[in-house]
């Protein structure tokens, strides 16, 4: 508690100011509604909250540390308790679809601002602990911070026009960015503007330089190697993925893949539907995947592999100590011994000492026979199989060589979340695992 | 006469600005067809394609990171020697000596936010249906520019030549090691052997391209420093100036046909 106490009396005064500000923030917001004389129900609800802020604010800032807002223990452990790369994944997923398919009810002003609150509460009571401040308060994951709000704005804001768009073109009316043709001048209308945003954005970026320092550690050293080391926040989705594959396709392929897909994806989508306007109804399918690889195989996947993963790449609780000493089980197992060993209680073919290289390359190929066949019905036979079923329409419309390349890249992209289920279930390792020319996938 | 009377009566002052202040509608025309600066956008737009809510403003804010990135960076390489002896206490100055240190925390924020703002202003694009013709070229050119701005700030993280720095930018650079055929621990590389010597050693891998020594010590400082300061900002620059021209000559800001 006393180490924790000094820890608390610094980060009280950020706190203070931290809920002084979602005060205002709720304070002005139920000013607004008030004067826009609506929902007057949430104007009390607002100021009664903002209320509850500024006892926040005056419990953190009251110099004792044993009041400061902070979630009680039992809250943090069971959190920690409760989370893993399988819960956080399937959890992450399920919050995703949950947003998407009650969308309607979640764009409403009120209940998106409900929302924004909560996050804000959550993460006002998560830094008051130390172990989780430790990690979000580095000045290199604060842009993450910033990242996730932004996200949860611009989401927020484009599916509400979305909602409003499909509703209207069900009713066969145009969407709403059509009602306003009206055309004006750039200067003024549209230079003012940009300057305005000019002057905003350098306005944030010196109170951010004033306030958070640019970190510099030890100088460089490469005999200590930092145990974890990470890449640049941007690339930890790819550094995670090495959790599942190895550097040749997580770190060369599939990155190279994402750029490619996306290069891809304006000759892909054959849709003319949905073209300078906001709306999901219409193009439902390139939606759910973009957003799919989006939040789910790049957004999530980076706030895993900053915020929860600790030294030896070993998953932390986000109310846990990053201690170098806890252990994980690795018994992983690659599918050649699964099938040959697991299921024929035979041990791995294996070509006798001195024998022809074709001989060597049979065994190897009769070693990994199945990982071989499941790859190849996945890559080969489940394109025309999708083709004549779920992608009838596609196919007719896209031709071969466009429905070909959709394909494989979809089949390519599902590589990342089947291995990760694969690897929860059934703790498999490699599915063709040929170590003499170093392909393990 | 008021003074600023005088002055856009000089013929100094008419010989830069080829008009009259921008008042009224002819002016106000004038002025986006005569400015150099101004010439990039159209002279009208439709009142939908700049409503905030519609464009987030994210591709603008963008450029205007790149251009405090400039702007900044110019500055800071009077101050940084890119060499094992002055990197690391450059920057040291910088933070504890220099009288205008806060430029460093301008350039690594604005940095950040520049990943950031990109990958917004993808996503409201993609959100809209913006890649679709015909603007799918522009598209992949923004592809492109993406790729860039995570090479720069990538390239740019090694600089500080601290502990932080030369780690991430193992951990990231390692991967070129695994690259198929290409890279000494990548499948298949075993194949690329000529009278039984190896051709893809750590000395002539993908990594030891990028790097250009087999870990990362000076020559990778020096290599990611002209990188960084040079080369990528140029491309970046001609792949910006293609991107904003394609704008204008696919049919302007997007909206609803």
């Amino acid at each position: 508690m006393h180490s924790n106490g000094l820890f608390l009396q610094d980060v009280a005064g950020f706190l203070g100011s931290y809920y002084i500000s979602v005060a205002i923030m709720n304070a002005v917001a139920a000013f607004v509604l008030w004067q826009s004389k609506k929902q007057v129900g949430w104007v009390v609800c607002w100021l009664v909250f903002s209320g509850v802020m500024l006892v926040l604010a005056s419990l953190a800032l009251s110099g004792s540390a044993e009041l400061v807002p902070a979630l009680p223990p039992m809250v943090r452990n069971l959190v920690n308790a409760l989370s893993g790369p399988v819960n956080y994944t399937l959890g992450t997923t399920a919050l995703f679809s949950m947003l998407f398919i009650l969308r309607k009810f979640f764009v409403q002003p009120m209940v998106a601002w409900t929302i924004l609150n909560a996050m804000l509460v959550i993460m006002g009571l998560s830094m008051a602990d130390e172990n989780f401040a430790s990690i979000v308060m580095k000045p290199d994951n604060v842009p993450i911070v910033g990242l996730v709000f932004l996200l949860a704005f611009f989401t927020w804001l484009a599916t509400s026009q979305a909602v409003v768009n499909d509703e209207r073109i069900k009713q066969g009316l145009p969407p709403m960015e059509k009602l306003n043709d009206e055309k004006v001048l750039v200067w003024p209308d549209l230079v003012y503007t940009e300057l305005i945003c000019m002057v905003a954005v350098s306005a944030l970026l010196l109170v951010w330089a004033i306030f958070l320092q640019a970190p510099l550690e030890e100088p460089a050293s490469s005999v200590k190697t930092p145990n974890p080391s990470k890449a640049p926040w941007y690339f930890l989705g790819l550094q995670e993925m090495l959790v599942y594959f190895d550097p040749w396709y997580a770190g060369v392929v599939l990155p190279s893949l994402v750029v490619f897909g996306l290069m891809a994806l304006p000759y892909i989508d054959f849709n003319k539907k949905g073209n300078g306007y906001y709306s999901i109804e219409e193009r439902k399918f390139s939606y759910l995947v973009y957003q799919f690889g989006f939040f789910e195989l790049w957004i999530t996947l980076i706030i895993l592999g900053t915020f929860l993963r600790g030294p030896n790449w070993n998953f932390f609780g986000p109310f846990e100590y990053w201690s170098p000493y806890k252990v994980e089980v690795l018994n992983n197992v690659d599918l050649p011994q699964m099938f040959w060993v697991g299921l024929f209680d035979r041990p791995l073919p294996l070509a006798p000492a001195g024998a022809s290289v074709l001989t060597q390359v049979g065994t190897i190929l009769l070693r990994e026979a199945p990982g071989l066949v499941v790859m190849g019905a996945y890559l080969l036979l489940l394109p025309p199989l999708l083709a004549v079923t779920v992608f009838r329409k596609f196919y007719a419309q896209m031709g071969f060589i466009r429905y070909m390349v959709m394909s494989n890249l979809m089949l390519l992209m599902f590589t990342l979340p089947l291995k990760m289920v694969l690897r929860w279930t059934l703790n498999l390792k490699y599915i063709i695992s040929i170590p003499e020319i170093s392909l393990n996938f | 006469m008021a003074i600023g009377e005088t002055i856009r009566n000089s013929q100094i002052w008419k010989s830069i600005f080829r008009h009259p202040m921008p008042l009224d509608r002819r002016n106000r025309i004038v002025v986006m067809l005569t400015n150099f600066f101004l010439h990039l956008h159209p002279v009208s737009i439709k009142k939908q394609g700049i409503a905030l809510s519609f464009t987030w403003c994210m591709g603008g804010v963008t450029f205007f990171l790149f251009l405090v990135e400039t702007v900044t960076g110019v500055l800071l390489m009077f101050y940084y020697r890119p060499t094992l002896e002055w990197a690391y206490n450059d920057i040291l100055a910088l933070r504890d000596v220099t009288s205008l240190g806060i430029l460093r925390e301008l350039h690594r924020w604005a940095a950040h936010a520049m990943v950031i703002t990109t990958w917004l202003h993808m996503y409201r694009v993609f959100l809209t249906g913006s890649y679709k013709p015909p603007r799918e070229f522009n598209w992949v050119i923004g592809v492109i520019l993406l790729l860039l701005v995570l090479l720069l700030s990538f390239t740019g993280y090694l600089l500080p030549w601290d502990q932080l720095a030369i780690w991430a930018i193992t951990v990231g650079s390692n991967m070129a090691r695994a690259t198929p055929i290409l890279g000494y621990e990548g499948p298949g590389q075993q194949l690329l052997t000529i009278g039984g010597i190896d051709m893809i050693t750590d000395g002539s891998d993908a990594r030891f391209g990028l790097l250009g020594a087999r870990f990362v010590g000076e020559e990778t400082l020096n290599r990611f420093y002209v990188l960084h300061c040079i080369a990528i900002p140029l491309a970046a620059a001609l792949l910006m100036a293609i991107h904003f021209w394609r704008v204008r000559k696919d049919g302007g800001i997007s909206g609803p046909l």
